[in-house]
């Protein structure tokens, strides 16, 4: 019988982020279809919190490594945590999120372990006999379903592409065995300072919004009076971000002309790039702008649900076939209106 | 001033991303149909880390670059016309796949014991760098895989710079979520960090960097260790190209007042 094991990191506070709340859900939706037998395991500075808010998860353990020493994202003591737990659990199938601090470590783990893993997975299947994992390859161009025999099997799920557990009927307090870990000097080599969160009004990419906003390099070109406008596309842009809330996502090229010092948006970085070289974030809706089509483009919205594009060509590789909509308009003119729109 | 690295940079090739990809099943499994035939790169993110090494090589005296490589040892030759004439650079080959289907941890064992052969390197010094994740697996283990297989325990991902400190520490920014970055300062070498894009340019080409450069590099392609890997006991199924075409509706000559208050509508509903 298999045992799976839902691992988390608890966020600052003690609790569980949404997309470990995910990984619970296909966990605990794996151990029903295989009728194995489902273990939890928490690791950060608190994990008590956590603990009782999945205590009705159906887990039949509670596993913590909890610390000081666990509260930072760090490799050296995140990959021993991670261990110590995955031994402890003697687990066959592990299924974490695919946060950033998971996947700085779980490849890591999975070696000590012996085991395998596969990341960026977007969707868990299993019947009673085996267990199949679909994810992407090619950076979101091919689809493809995997099966292995190797055990421990460790996926990191996707945010995003499971619904988050609920859990049913009340919470209750529940004690977790305290893994005992080690921390030697030599993994104290690297300490971690905090993080660099731009200024808010700098803020531009939002996760959690409901619509991603994808701005091209058509912003930074002649427009019908043969003048560019960069500076107008910039508040255009930044105004419709505010009033919106929506996230910004960029092209490839126009996010390098602003790398060059060109006449570019200020606020674009490699960290707006979606596609090929980029992010492919998950939102309900997408409006794209001023972007001319080619394949890495189209990556970028793999996941998006609902697509709209704004664009002066009815052809447009980047919208036909991929939006639901495309509107052969001057993105500067309804952009401006959508703005008037949104304030009034 | 800060001690000499020895950096080593593991960069796969993969198909030019404006190539259209056909899977197909191949003798061993998923394939890319044409494979040897499509026009090739350097892995992006790699060729970022590429970058990112050189120019520390190139600021700290006594430093080393090697670049390792696994690919099919013709289609690294063609990759290598263009990427040696853009930093200097040492290359060690390992003959093998470079599919995006190809195991993991296979492909890591092979490139650590490459690693390990490399003559002259102190795997003290040693800071391994790569693409946090390629553009082929696009999974961001190979590298951790390596780091484990070579005992390094202090590792970076989605890394956009390294500032070396004067006491032979670096500072490093990792990507993290909600556009943010996490700083951690490394006592030094040995480390891995797998980049995002970093904060430098593609170099231009340098013919004089390529002629250097291919002395060194014919020899080591015809030095190359095969490296074969096998299924064991990964086996794929339904692997396809999404199918899914949208039904595009095309508005054409509606006012911008109107096809701006039909966004709003459709932004503000739930």
């Amino acid at each position: 019988m298999d045992t799976i094991l839902f691992l988390a990191q608890t966020e600052e506070d003690g609790t569980l982020g949404k997309p470990a709340l995910e990984a619970l859900g296909a966990a605990v939706e794996l151990t029903q279809a295989l009728s194995g037998t489902l273990v939890a395991a928490l690791y950060g500075a608190k994990a008590q919190p956590a603990a009782d808010a999945i205590a009705n998860c159906g887990a039949s353990r509670f596993l913590a490594v909890a610390g000081e020493d666990f509260a930072s994202a760090r490799y050296a003591t995140d990959a021993a945590a991670c261990e110590a737990l995955l031994r402890a659990a003697q687990a066959t199938i592990v299924i974490t999120a695919a946060t950033s601090r998971s996947s700085r470590v779980m490849a890591g783990v999975t070696h000590r372990v012996g085991g395998c893993v596969d990341t960026h997975v977007s969707a868990i299947a299993a019947d009673s006999a085996s267990v199949t994992l679909t994810r992407w390859f090619y950076r979101q161009r091919i689809e493809a379903s995997l099966t292995r025999t190797q055990r421990p099997w460790v996926l990191l799920l996707d945010p995003g592409a499971h619904a988050a557990w609920q859990g049913q009927g009340a919470s209750g307090p529940v004690a977790p065995e305290l893994i005992a870990v080690p921390v030697t000097e030599s993994m104290r080599r690297t300490a971690v300072r905090g993080t660099i969160t731009p200024p808010v009004d700098q803020q531009t990419i939002r996760p959690d919004a409901k619509l991603l906003f994808v701005a091209g390099a058509g912003w930074t070109k002649k427009q019908k009076d043969g003048q560019t406008h960069v500076p107008e596309a910039e508040t255009l842009i930044v105004d419709f971000l505010h009033k919106s809330k929506a996230s910004l996502g960029s092209s490839k090229s126009l996010v390098e002309l602003t790398g060059e010092n060109q006449s570019a948006l200020r606020f674009m970085s490699h960290l707006n790039q979606v596609g090929q070289t980029g992010a492919t974030p998950r939102h309900p809706k997408g409006l794209s702008t001023c972007c001319h089509g080619e394949e890495p483009h189209t990556v970028g919205w793999r996941f998006i649900g609902e697509r709209r594009a704004i664009n002066l060509d009815p052809n447009c590789g980047w919208a036909r076939g991929k939006a639901d909509v495309l509107y052969v308009a001057d993105a500067f003119e309804v952009m401006s209106k959508v703005n008037a729109l949104l304030g009034s | 001033m800060t001690n000499p690295y020895h950096v080593v940079v593991c960069a796969s090739v993969v198909p030019d991303p404006l190539q259209t990809l056909e899977p197909i099943t191949g003798p061993s499994g998923p394939a890319l149909k044409n494979e040897m035939m499509l026009p090739a790169i350097l892995d992006p993110w790699a060729s970022h880390a590429l970058y990112e090494g050189a120019n520390l090589v190139k600021h700290i005296a006594g430093s080393k670059l090697w670049l390792v490589s696994m690919a099919p040892k013709a289609k690294l030759q063609q990759v290598m016309m263009t990427v040696a004439q853009k930093v200097p650079l040492q290359l060690v080959a390992v003959d093998g796949p470079s599919s995006g289907f190809a195991d993991a941890h296979q492909t890591a064992h092979a490139l650590a014991a490459a690693i390990r052969a490399i003559a002259g390197i102190d795997l003290s010094r040693l800071l391994l760098f790569g693409g946090w994740e390629s553009a082929s697996r696009s999974a961001g283990v190979t590298l951790q895989l390596i780091g484990e297989e070579l005992g390094i325990v202090d590792q970076f991902q989605g890394v956009d710079a390294i500032t070396p400190q004067e006491d032979g520490s670096f500072e490093v920014l990792e990507r993290v979520e909600g556009a943010r970055h996490q700083v951690s300062l490394c006592a030094g070498p040995p480390a891995v960090l797998g980049w995002a894009t970093g904060n430098l340019g593609e170099p231009r080409n340098d013919p004089q960097v390529g002629m250097a450069n291919m002395r060194t590099i014919m020899p080591a392609l015809q030095r190359a260790t095969v490296a074969s890997i096998s299924a064991d006991g990964m086996r794929y199924s339904n692997v396809a190209t999404p199918k899914q075409q949208r039904q595009t509706r095309i508005v054409k000559e509606l006012p911008a007042e109107d096809i701006a208050r039909e966004i709003v509508q459709w932004i503000t509903q739930e």
